[in-house]
């Protein structure tokens, strides 16, 4: 196959990736997106087998490749919760930057193969600086997405606590160890190609990884995991330009611009600035004294009998949803109490907060995965004037994003944090499994309110509590 | 913050400068066509990522990362490095490791993809009233 023929083929493959991810602009238009996404991939995976010409031993190790790799990935995407979907992303993201990193690996010790001699003529001379600088960054920032990825997956399948974990002088450690990479690198591009300053580079940038991922908090983990689903995109057009490869570039330019909207829309829902986040140190750690001890406030306490009392009663029901729903599983009997609602002639929405969960639309797969009609579901900008209409709402497994101090109390730290307006409401039905405070360490001001219920327990438990309640 | 993250891409874009202008002659190198993709693709994503509907993040999610396993291209090429180069072994070892993780990466995350799509149903019917 021509080189000219491959590369329309890559841009080929290139184009179609672009329209899989035009088909997300609509659940109707999704599947047949994703179908897009695969032809494309196929289309590059078969381009390069026909510019590659394999021989019958490479063959072996391809088909092998593919298959064992296939078959793990398969069998886990069957297989996996939806519940476990934050960990999963955070997994996958790991494999890309460490098969960045690999590639990056195989072409400083191939190089004649991949086309980036300095002087084919003349090997001794090595790698071009162009390409040592290209590649110098894609395995970089692989590294750093395959430990970043590592950590957010154990914080997020609770291997690891979600407390931030904060080295003294991490600032001053980190911009060392960045500034050290620069020199590096800059080291590694002067010397044409040194393998052991190539593997420094990948050192340093496993060990940044880590770094910069402890210090941050379990339920900042949505900024992070699209942050890290950026920096995978950046690292694979850095090894897209290393090779010269116009479907990595276009791939990489759409997966680093895609994390790094999500992350601006993660940082915006919780009113808190990227740098903010990254730096760390948040959440997770035992509150001050807004929370936990001292005098008990008083609170309206009720039951599940209470609750579907008022709820069936009610003409719109507005349900919020939060991570605890998620942790409890309760998303089933959720939609088992809404059908009942339903069929007992109340109108039952959803309000979704952008960071409600671990990731962003953690709440409406979980949702759809219960069978919840996706136009039911609605986001904040689009519900938040609704409260004041509606009858009763129900808070499962959500609370700072709900809570009015983001709206009223300029000392609050979630201060300008956009929150769902639930006070508004008729009545409050308010689930939590205790009246402990929430991430953020604060208490909210919503349980004391005159109409507010708090019906405490696990929120599955309570959920089907409801469900028996409303057969009555 | 938007304008420093403006301005901090403008630098960058002109960084790649000074690795370009070492190559000379007065054609135009292919690296520079190659940025020039790279650039117009950021602006593509720009726009066709923001038209994505929030309900449908997590699968953006999972499919970004599938597409991006498209890494499998450079794993396949290490594989396929013949075996008179000095230094192949290597090079084939680690095309395998990766083309093994890129594959792990483009079956589970186009199926979980799938999977989660076929999910969101809208509602069916209008909701009979009870009585």
């Amino acid at each position: 196959m021509s080189a000219n023929v491959a590369a329309l083929f890559y841009l080929a493959a290139g184009v179609l990736f672009i329209l899989a991810l035009r088909g997300l602009s609509s659940p109707a238009t999704s599947r047949r997106g994703n179908l897009f996404g695969m032809v494309g991939m196929t289309i590059a995976i078969l381009t390069t087998l026909g510019l590659a010409a394999p021989t019958a031993t490479s063959w072996i190790l391809i088909l092998l490749g593919l298959g064992i790799g296939g078959f793990i990935g398969a069998k886990t995407a069957r297989e996996i919760p939806m519940t476990m979907m934050p960990e999963l992303i955070a997994a996958f993201h790991s494999l890309v930057g460490l098969a960045a990193v690999f590639v990056a690996a195989s072409a400083l010790y191939a190089p004649s193969a991949f086309g980036i001699l300095a002087d084919p003529a003349n090997p001794a001379l090595g790698i071009k600086g162009g390409s040592l600088f290209e590649m110098a960054l894609g395995v970089a920032i692989g590294a750093i997405t395959f430990t970043g990825s590592v950590i957010a997956f154990a914080k997020l399948s609770g291997r690891m606590s979600g407390k931030p974990i904060l080295l003294p002088m991490r600032h001053a450690i980190n911009a060392a160890l960045g500034l050290l990479l620069v020199f590096v690198i800059y080291s590694f591009i002067q010397s044409a190609g040194s393998a052991w300053l190539f593997w420094l580079i990948v050192f340093l940038s496993l060990l940044i990884g880590v770094l910069i991922i402890i210090p941050i908090g379990g339920a900042d983990m949505p900024v992070v995991i699209s942050m890290l689903n950026s920096y995978s995109g950046w690292a694979a057009a850095g090894i897209g330009f290393t090779l010269g490869n116009i479907a990595l570039i276009i791939t990489g330019a759409l997966v680093g611009s895609s994390g790094a909207i999500l992350s601006y829309i993660m940082c915006k829902g919780m009113n808190r600035q990227f740098l903010s986040v990254i730096a760390g140190g948040f959440g997770g750690e035992t509150a001050g004294a807004a929370a936990g001890g001292g005098e008990q406030k008083p609170v309206k306490l009720g039951s599940a009998e209470d609750a579907a009392y008022v709820l069936k009663n009610a003409a719109k029901v507005i349900i919020v949803p939060g991570y605890g729903m998620a942790v409890a599983q309760a998303q089933h009997a959720l939609r088992e109490m809404a059908d009942a609602l339903k069929k007992a002639g109340v109108e039952v929405k959803y309000a979704i907060h952008p960071v409600a969960g671990r990731m962003p639309g953690h709440m409406n797969v979980l949702l759809a995965e219960a069978n919840v009609p996706y136009d039911e579901v609605f986001e904040l900008e689009d519900i938040n004037s609704e409260f004041s209409q509606a009858d009763a709402v129900y808070v499962i497994g959500a609370n700072d994003v709900v809570n009015p101090a983001a709206e009223e109390d300029k000392t609050s730290p979630i201060y300008g944090m956009p929150v769902l307006q639930v006070w508004k409401a008729g009545t409050v039905f308010f689930n939590k499994r205790s009246l402990a405070s929430g991430y953020a360490g604060i208490d909210n001001p919503v349980f004391y309110r005159d109409n507010t219920v708090m019906v405490l327990g696990d929120a599955k438990k309570m959920t089907e509590e409801i469900v028996k309640a409303l057969a009555h | 913050m938007a304008r420093a993250v403006l301005l901090a891409l403008t630098a960058a874009m002109f960084m790649p400068t000074a690795a370009f202008a070492a190559e000379g002659g007065g054609h135009v190198s292919p690296s520079v066509y190659e940025f020039m993709v790279f650039v117009i693709a950021v602006f593509v994503g720009y726009y066709v990522v923001w038209s994505v509907t929030p309900a449908l993040h997590t699968p953006l999610m999972s499919v970004t990362n599938a597409i991006s396993s498209v890494i499998v291209v450079g794993a396949l090429l290490a594989v396929g490095v013949s075996l008179t180069a000095s230094d192949s072994a290597v090079a084939k070892i680690f095309g395998f490791l990766a083309l093994t993780m890129a594959s792990v990466n483009i079956f589970g995350g186009f199926l979980v993809t799938n999977r989660m799509l076929s999910m969101y149903k809208k509602k069916d019917a209008p909701v009979k009233k009870d009585g």
